[in-house]
C-alpha cells in the first residue's frame, strides 16, 4: 500500500486543489483529507457520507460551581492560563475554566481541595467515511478551538488504510495540513512519498525549507511542485534548486490560472475544467506517479 | 490595544495585512509573529534582531535516589510522558505538555523539572517598529507553549499587531486569546468562505470583536460578501487582486512601500480598528 | 514465566495482532501453569499519544517477562526494555504457534524498534 502525502509548510499554496485533481486522475485511490482543522476537499469532491463517528480525545476540566469555594488553588497550579475568577450566582467568588485554554492535564482535578472539578472525556470532532466520484474518502471536522494533537489525523489515515486494504486499492492520497507541528507530523509518519506544494515566493521558499527538513527527519522521499510558478519564474527556478539541494525531487510546475477558482466555484477539480493549470496538473501527476513508483 | 490577524484558510494574506498595517500605522507599534511553525513576517520587515532567547517546556527528571517507585507520576500523567515502571519512572519528553503534575504529586520530591528546548523567541526593531517572533524547532510537535512565550512579549505600551497561524485549532486559539480585536482575512472563493465560517465561529465563541478583510476581492464570487452581510459582520477592507502586490510579496517586499496607493489603505485600516477601542 | 502475545482474539487459536501499542488485547500465557488470561488493551485504542508506552506499562505491572508481537515502535521498545521485558517481533499466524516457536527457541529477540514512531 502506498501513501502519498501532500503538504506545503506555508498555507494556501494549492495543496487541496491539486490533490483533488490527483484523486480524480488516480481513479483507484482512497482519499484521506487530513487537514482536519480547515478541511476543504469536500467542496470539490462532494462526498456522500456513509458513516459518521464521534471523535474523542483527552479530557476537559469543568468546575462544579456549587462546590467551588473560590480558593484559587486551580488558578495557582494551572500552567496554561485556563482558570479565571468569576462571581457565582450568590455573589461568591468562584473559579471557572476556559475550555479553549484547558489542555486536559488534570492537575486542577487532582489538587482541588473540594474535589469540585469534573474531568469528562472531551468530544472534539467528528470523522466520516464517504463515497465520492473519485473513490472512497475519509475526512473529518475538528471542533472549533480543539486541540489538534494529530490524533484525528491518525484516525483518518488509519481508516483510509483499512479501506484500502479491504477494497484492494493500492494508493492512498493524503491532503495534509499546513505548518510543521503535531498534525503534520501525524500525517507524515509511515508515508511512502511526500509532495510539497509551494509557491514562487520568499515565504514559500522559507517554509519549504522547514517542511523538507521535517520530511527528511522522517526519512521519506519528497518531491516539490511549484504552483502559480509564472508569478515569479526566477524565484521558481531558484526554489527548484533549493529543493534539489535538500534531496527533494522536482516534480513539476503548475501555472497561475484563474480558472482554478472558477472550477472551485462550480465544485469541480481543475482537471474537470478545461484549463491550462489542469494540463499542468495532469503532467505533474504523471511525473509524480513515475517518481513514486521508482522510490524504494 | 492588541489586534490579531487570523484566518481559517491558509494563504489568504494574514502576513501581508499584518506586516503592511504595522509599517503603515501613523504611530509606532509592535508586530509579533505568532505563526511559530512557519514565521514569515521577518521576510518583509527585515528587522534588526537584538535578542534571542531559547524557550523550553519544563519536563520531568526523576532522581533515582529519591524515587520509591510508587507510580503516582505515571498515574496522573494524561499524556504517557512519564511512565512508572517497577523500578524508576521513564520519561518521554516529546510527549510532555509541561503541566507539572508529576512533580506535584511525587511524595518524595524525586521529580524536578528541567527545561527542554522547543524553539526561540527573537526581539528586534525596524526603525521605530518593534518586532518579535517565535521560531519552533523543526520536529517539535507542540506550538502553543512557544506561542505563549512570544505573546508575553506583547506587554508593551504601544498597540500590538499579531500575525496568527492559519486555522481554528489550538495554535490559533493560544495566539488570539486575550486579544482586543481580530481581523479575519479571507478570499472570495468556496474554500475561503468555508474556512471563514469556521474562523467566525471561533472568534464568536471566544467573544472577541472582529471584522473581515477580503483579499483578492475580485477573483471569485460574492458568497463571502453575502455571508458577511447576512451575519452582520463588518467588512473592513476589500483589496482587489493586483499582480503587482503578488509580485512584491513574492520578492519579500512590503506592498505598501512598493505601491504608492496602498499605504493609505493600510494606514486607514489601522486607524479605523484602533478607533474601536473603548 | 509469563509471556504476552498481541492478539486479535481471546483464545490461543486467535491470530496474532501485528501491532503492539494499539493491539486489541494481549494473551498472557503462564508457561509454568499453562494457563492464560486475556488482558484488554482497549484504553489504548483511544489514547491520543503514547499507546505503546501505556501498553508496555500494563505488561510490566503484570510481571510479564516476554512480549511477542508483529512490530514494536521506539517508545514502546524503550519502555519494554526499561521494564526488563524481552521483545520478539516479526510474529505471525496464531498465538499458539508463536508460543510453541518461543519454547522451541525459534524466535529471535528484537535488537531495536522496527517501526517509526507514530507521534500520536
Amino acid at each position: 500500500m502506498r501513501e502519498i502525502v501532500v503538504i506545503s509548510g506555508k498555507g494556501g499554496t494549492g495543496k487541496t486543489s491539486i490533490l483533488a485533481s490527483f484523486s480524480v486522475l488516480a481513479r483507484e485511490a482512497v482519499i484521506a483529507d487530513c487537514d482536519v482543522d480547515a478541511a476543504d476537499m469536500h467542496l470539490l469532491l462532494a462526498p456522500a457520507i456513509q458513516r459518521r463517528e464521534t471523535f474523542t480525545s483527552g479530557h476537559e476540566a469543568i468546575i462544579q460551581t456549587d462546590k467551588c469555594t473560590g480558593c484559587g488553588k486551580c488558578m495557582e497550579l494551572c500552567r496554561f492560563n485556563a482558570v479565571q475568577e468569576a462571581a457565582s450566582q450568590n455573589g461568591h467568588k468562584v473559579c471557572t475554566i476556559d475550555l479553549f485554554s484547558c489542555e486536559g492535564c488534570g492537575v486542577c482535578v487532582e489538587f482541588c481541595p473540594e474535589k469540585a472539578i469534573d474531568f469528562p472525556d472531551s468530544e472534539c470532532g467528528e470523522w466520516y467515511v464517504s463515497e465520492t466520484r473519485a473513490g472512497p474518502m475519509v475526512h473529518a471536522r475538528l471542533g472549533i478551538a480543539s486541540e489538534n494533537s494529530g490524533k484525528l489525523v491518525t484516525t483518518v489515515r488509519k481508516e483510509a488504510q483499512k479501506i484500502a486494504a479491504e477494497t484492494g486499492k493500492e494508493v492512498i492520497l493524503v491532503d495534509g495540513p499546513p505548518g510543521i507541528g503535531c498534525p503534520v507530523i501525524a500525517s507524515l509518519t509511515g508515508a511512502t512519498f511526500v509532495l510539497v506544494v509551494t509557491e514562487p515566493t520568499l515565504s514559500g521558499e522559507h517554509d519549504l525549507q522547514r517542511v523538507l527538513t521535517l520530511s527528511r527527519k522522517f526519512g521519506i522521499q519528497s518531491a516539490v511542485c511549484i504552483n502559480k510558478w509564472d508569478l515569479n519564474p526566477g524565484m521558481a527556478d531558484h526554489i527548484e534548486e533549493v529543493a534539489a539541494s535538500l534531496d527533494a525531487l522536482v516534480a513539476g510546475r503548475v501555472c497561475y490560472d484563474q480558472n482554478i477558482t472558477k472550477a472551485q466555484i462550480e465544485g469541480k477539480t481543475a482537471i474537470e475544467y478545461a484549463c491550462e493549470a489542469g494540463n499542468d496538473i495532469k503532467n505533474l501527476w504523471k511525473n509524480l506517479e513515475e517518481m513514486e513508483r521508482s522510490t524504494k | 490595544m492588541t489586534i490579531a490577524v487570523a484566518s481559517g484558510k491558509g494563504g489568504t494574506g494574514k502576513t501581508t495585512i499584518a506586516a503592511n498595517m504595522a509599517v503603515s500605522s501613523p504611530e509606532p507599534v509592535k508586530l509579533i509573529d505568532c505563526d511559530v511553525e512557519e514565521p514569515n513576517c521577518h521576510i518583509f520587515i527585515n528587522p534588526l534582531i537584538e535578542s534571542r532567547k531559547n524557550v523550553g517546556i519544563p519536563v520531568p527528571h526523576a532522581d533515582p535516589e529519591k524515587c520509591n517507585a510508587c507510580g503516582e507520576c505515571g498515574r496522573i500523567c494524561q499524556y504517557n510522558a512519564i511512565v512508572a515502571l517497577k523500578t524508576q519512572p521513564l520519561v518521554f519528553p516529546e510527549l510532555c505538555h509541561g503541566c507539572g503534575g508529576c512533580a506535584l504529586v511525587c511524595p518524595t520530591g524525586a521529580i524536578t523539572e528541567v527545561d527542554r528546548d522547543i524553539g526561540v523567541v527573537e526581539e528586534g526593531t525596524r526603525g521605530d517598529l518593534l518586532f518579535s517572533q517565535g521560531i519552533l524547532n523543526v520536529g517539535e510537535a507542540m506550538a502553543p507553549p512557544l506561542i505563549r512565550a512570544v505573546r508575553r512579549n506583547g506587554q508593551v505600551k504601544s498597540n500590538v499587531i499579531i500575525d496568527a497561524p492559519p486555522g481554528t485549532s489550538c495554535p490559533v486559539v493560544t495566539t488570539i486569546s486575550g486579544c482586543d480585536y481580530v481581523v479575519l482575512v479571507t478570499e472570495p472563493t468556496p474554500f475561503g468562505l468555508n474556512d471563514l465560517v469556521l474562523a467566525v465561529e471561533m472568534v464568536r465563541t471566544m467573544k472577541i470583536p472582529f471584522g473581515v478583510v477580503i483579499n483578492r476581492s475580485d477573483i471569485g464570487d460574492d458568497a463571502v460578501k453575502k455571508y458577511c452581510r447576512d451575519q452582520d459582520i463588518e467588512i473592513l477592507l476589500e483589496l482587489p487582486h493586483d499582480r503587482r502586490v503578488a509580485e512584491a510579496y513574492s520578492k519579500g517586499e512590503l506592498a505598501s512601500e512598493s505601491i504608492d496607493e496602498l499605504k493609505p489603505l493600510f494606514e486607514d485600516l489601522y486607524v479605523r480598528i484602533t478607533a474601536k477601542k473603548n | 514465566m509469563k509471556v504476552a502475545v498481541t492478539s486479535k482474539g481471546v483464545t490461543l487459536d486467535a491470530e496474532v495482532d501485528l501491532r503492539f501499542g494499539r493491539a486489541e488485547q494481549f494473551i498472557v500465557f503462564d508457561t509454568e501453569t499453562e494457563k492464560y488470561q486475556v488482558v484488554s488493551n482497549s484504553q489504548n485504542l483511544n489514547a491520543a499519544k503514547g499507546a505503546g508506552i501505556q501498553a508496555a506499562e500494563t505488561l510490566s505491572r503484570l510481571d510479564v517477562e516476554c512480549l511477542i508481537s508483529g512490530h514494536c515502535g521506539p517508545n514502546a521498545y524503550r519502555t519494554l526494555n526499561a521494564a526488563g521485558i524481552r521483545i520478539y517481533t516479526g510474529a505471525s499466524g496464531k498465538v499458539s504457534d508463536m508460543l510453541k516457536a518461543l519454547e522451541a527457541g525459534d524466535l529471535q529477540p528484537a535488537g531495536a524498534a522496527d517501526k517509526a514512531g507514530h507521534w500520536v
